[in-house]
């Protein structure tokens, strides 16, 4: 096996590690970007046919890239997605190695990092795990009370309604996944019950303009750890209830709702013959409609402060959520597939336990890690609100490759 | 934590946040500490009606004992024959989930700086007494609804009294005993 030197590995080759490779030429730092499949492996393979970016194709700007096409409103596709990232990294010249599996990485005594990979061992000063915040579905431990013969699909297994036999299927989730499954699956003629925990209802837009459009201007994607309560919440802060789509329709609860999709409280229990939901379906809704409506307060000041108020659309804030609530108990019988829309984890199977916490989860400020030289990059609120989006993943690869030039390169 | 000296000095809901959040704290970092175990034990006196004390409980890694020994009586109404000799069990979970919501609003309230003057809920559980009777068993045993009305007096919009009262019932240990399920043991 061969072995390399380079000042800096980045691990994945999808948006974040893009844009930390773009940060990283800007700074004449060499690198190598070794991803395990082709350049945004993920959206190539993980994503469901219909499934679309939340955020408008304008809203994608990358160091040294971004969306250049005829329809900065619209929302790409996965393979729309993944030909962009493609584009993007020929553009900055990424120096990626495509079908190289990073196995280990382990720290040498002179505080050099060995990459070793199925391709050979990299040595480096500095790495950058950008892997992404959604390796693993999760799945709740609930799952195993089904009875056998159930067909379990996370979202990463789930491609279309064809997939699916007739009768009923619970969703478990009601985050952008879930609630976009259940919509897709109601609307092809499935009997689908929803189960809903806590969410983040958000209208497709308001006044007239995207609500991510919205979130840009006031500033919203731009708060930093120190502007909010506590962080660790946030970041566990489920997906935005949206999804992109031509006709940039809401999909919230009420919406569900009209397309026949049942509504039911959180999953808590199960065994061979029912299901059994949470009574707390009505403070899920209410509070989803308390969080919205302070964001859309938020957004009218905005507007009348800067006097953009007389050029937009009128308030045309959506109503409560008011949804007839289904039995807190379903039988099981008929129910033939659930859908575990319950969230993403990242796994890091090639680091050191000692970087990981309890729940294995890395352990950093804001991206650096405790050893001196590693970095990650592309999770939730990593270091601002939006960390985890294409837009500002950038911002954050800005200030990490200049903690690393400053830092990490400059203490030898 | 963005708990400020002045939000908590200029509000007084007679709840200790800075302690609450120290003790978030340090059961962060020693999440064993954390297991509590709640005793209570029950007496029956005579027909429905028993009387139930609770007294120690374990936590933070140890057995704690209460300087006095809480009491209470239950038992049902005259309408079923009994001597009335306290509230029934049911309308103990009624209390039960009224005082630990109230007891969440004042907390929540005083960490997000809201000073309260007077709050009361009211609390309404319907029961389909076919259920306990035996008559019907497609009927279930316990509350098929609950409904909680808070009135609150506080310097505070509306939405922001909503917002309270809606963070209470997700860090509310009856309201989750209550809305879902519970594995229990009963031996004999």
């Amino acid at each position: 096996m061969s072995s390399r030197t380079v000042t800096c590995v980045v691990v994945g080759a999808g948006q974040a590690g893009l844009a930390t490779s773009a940060c990283l030429t800007e700074r004449s730092i060499d690198h190598v970007v070794l991803e395990r499949g082709e350049v945004a492996h993920s959206w190539r393979t993980e994503r469901w046919d219909s499934l679309r970016l939340l955020t408008p194709n304008w809203m994608t700007r990358l160091p040294g890239g971004g969306y250049t096409g005829p329809d900065p409103d619209g929302y790409m596709t996965a393979v729309e997605t993944a030909r962009f990232l493609d584009r993007y990294r020929a553009t900055i010249a990424a120096p990626v190695e495509c079908g190289v599996s990073v196995q280990r990485i382990t720290t040498s005594d002179e505080g050099r990092f060995e990459v070793e990979t199925d391709a050979g061992v990299w040595r480096a000063r500095s790495v950058v795990i950008a892997t992404g915040a959604c390796s693993d579905p999760h799945v709740p431990a609930v799952a195993e009370a089904f009875r056998p013969g159930t067909r379990h699909l996370t979202p990463i297994a789930y491609r279309n309604p064809d997939q699916i036999e007739p009768g009923r299927v619970l969703v478990v989730g009601a985050s952008a996944s879930g609630a976009q499954i259940a919509d897709e699956l109601a609307r092809h003629g499935h009997d689908v019950t929803v189960a809903v925990g806590n969410h983040v209802r958000l209208p497709r837009t308001y006044r007239g303009m995207d609500i991510h459009w919205w979130m840009d201007r006031v500033g919203v994607l731009d708060e930093r750890l120190h502007d909010v309560d506590d962080v660790e919440r946030v970041r566990r802060t489920p997906s935005l209830q949206l999804v992109g789509s031509s006709e940039r329709r809401s999909i919230d609860l009420n919406a569900l709702s009209a397309a026949g999709v049942n509504v039911t409280g959180r999953l808590a229990h199960a065994n061979d013959t029912h299901a059994q939901f949470s009574g707390s379906l009505a403070n899920m809704l209410r509070s989803a409609d308390l969080k919205m409506n302070r964001l859309l307060d938020q957004i009218d000041e905005f507007a009348s402060a800067t006097g953009l108020a007389d050029e937009i659309g009128p308030d045309d804030r959506p109503g409560a959520t008011e949804v007839p609530a289904a039995p807190l108990q379903l039988r099981l019988d008929d129910v033939g597939t659930v859908v575990w829309a319950t969230g993403f984890r990242p796994r890091y199977p090639f680091l050191p336990d000692e970087w990981l916490d309890g729940r294995g989860r890395l352990v950093h400020d804001q991206g650096i890690l405790p050893v001196p030289g590693a970095y990650v990059i592309g999770l939730p609120f990593l270091r601002r609100r939006a960390s985890g989006f294409i837009d500002r993943v950038g911002l954050d690869a800005h200030e990490l490759c200049d903690h690393l030039l400053s830092s990490t390169l400059a203490s030898v | 934590m963005t708990i400020t000296e002045n939000t908590t000095d200029s509000v007084d809901n007679g709840v200790n946040v800075e302690a609450l959040l120290g003790a978030r704290a340090a059961l962060t970092d020693a999440p064993a500490a954390a297991a509590f175990t709640w005793t209570a034990d029950c007496s029956w006196v005579s027909g429905t009606h028993s009387r139930t004390t609770v007294a120690g409980f374990s936590g933070l890694g140890q057995q704690h004992e209460r300087p006095a020994t809480h009491t209470v009586d239950t038992d049902h109404p005259a309408v079923f024959a009994a001597e009335d000799n306290g509230m029934t069990p049911a309308e103990m979970v009624l209390a039960g989930l009224a005082g630990c919501l109230t007891a969440g609003v004042a907390s929540v309230a005083t960490n997000r700086g809201i000073q309260l003057r007077s709050v009361t809920a009211t609390v309404e559980g319907d029961m389909d007494l076919q259920g306990i009777l035996g008559i019907d068993s497609e009927v279930r045993n316990g509350f098929n609804d609950i409904r909680v009305r808070f009135d609150i007096d506080a310097d505070a919009t509306d939405e922001e009294i909503a917002g309270i009262v809606a963070q209470s019932q997700k860090r509310s240990a009856v309201y989750d005993a209550v809305t879902n399920p519970t594995s229990i043991v009963v031996e004999s």
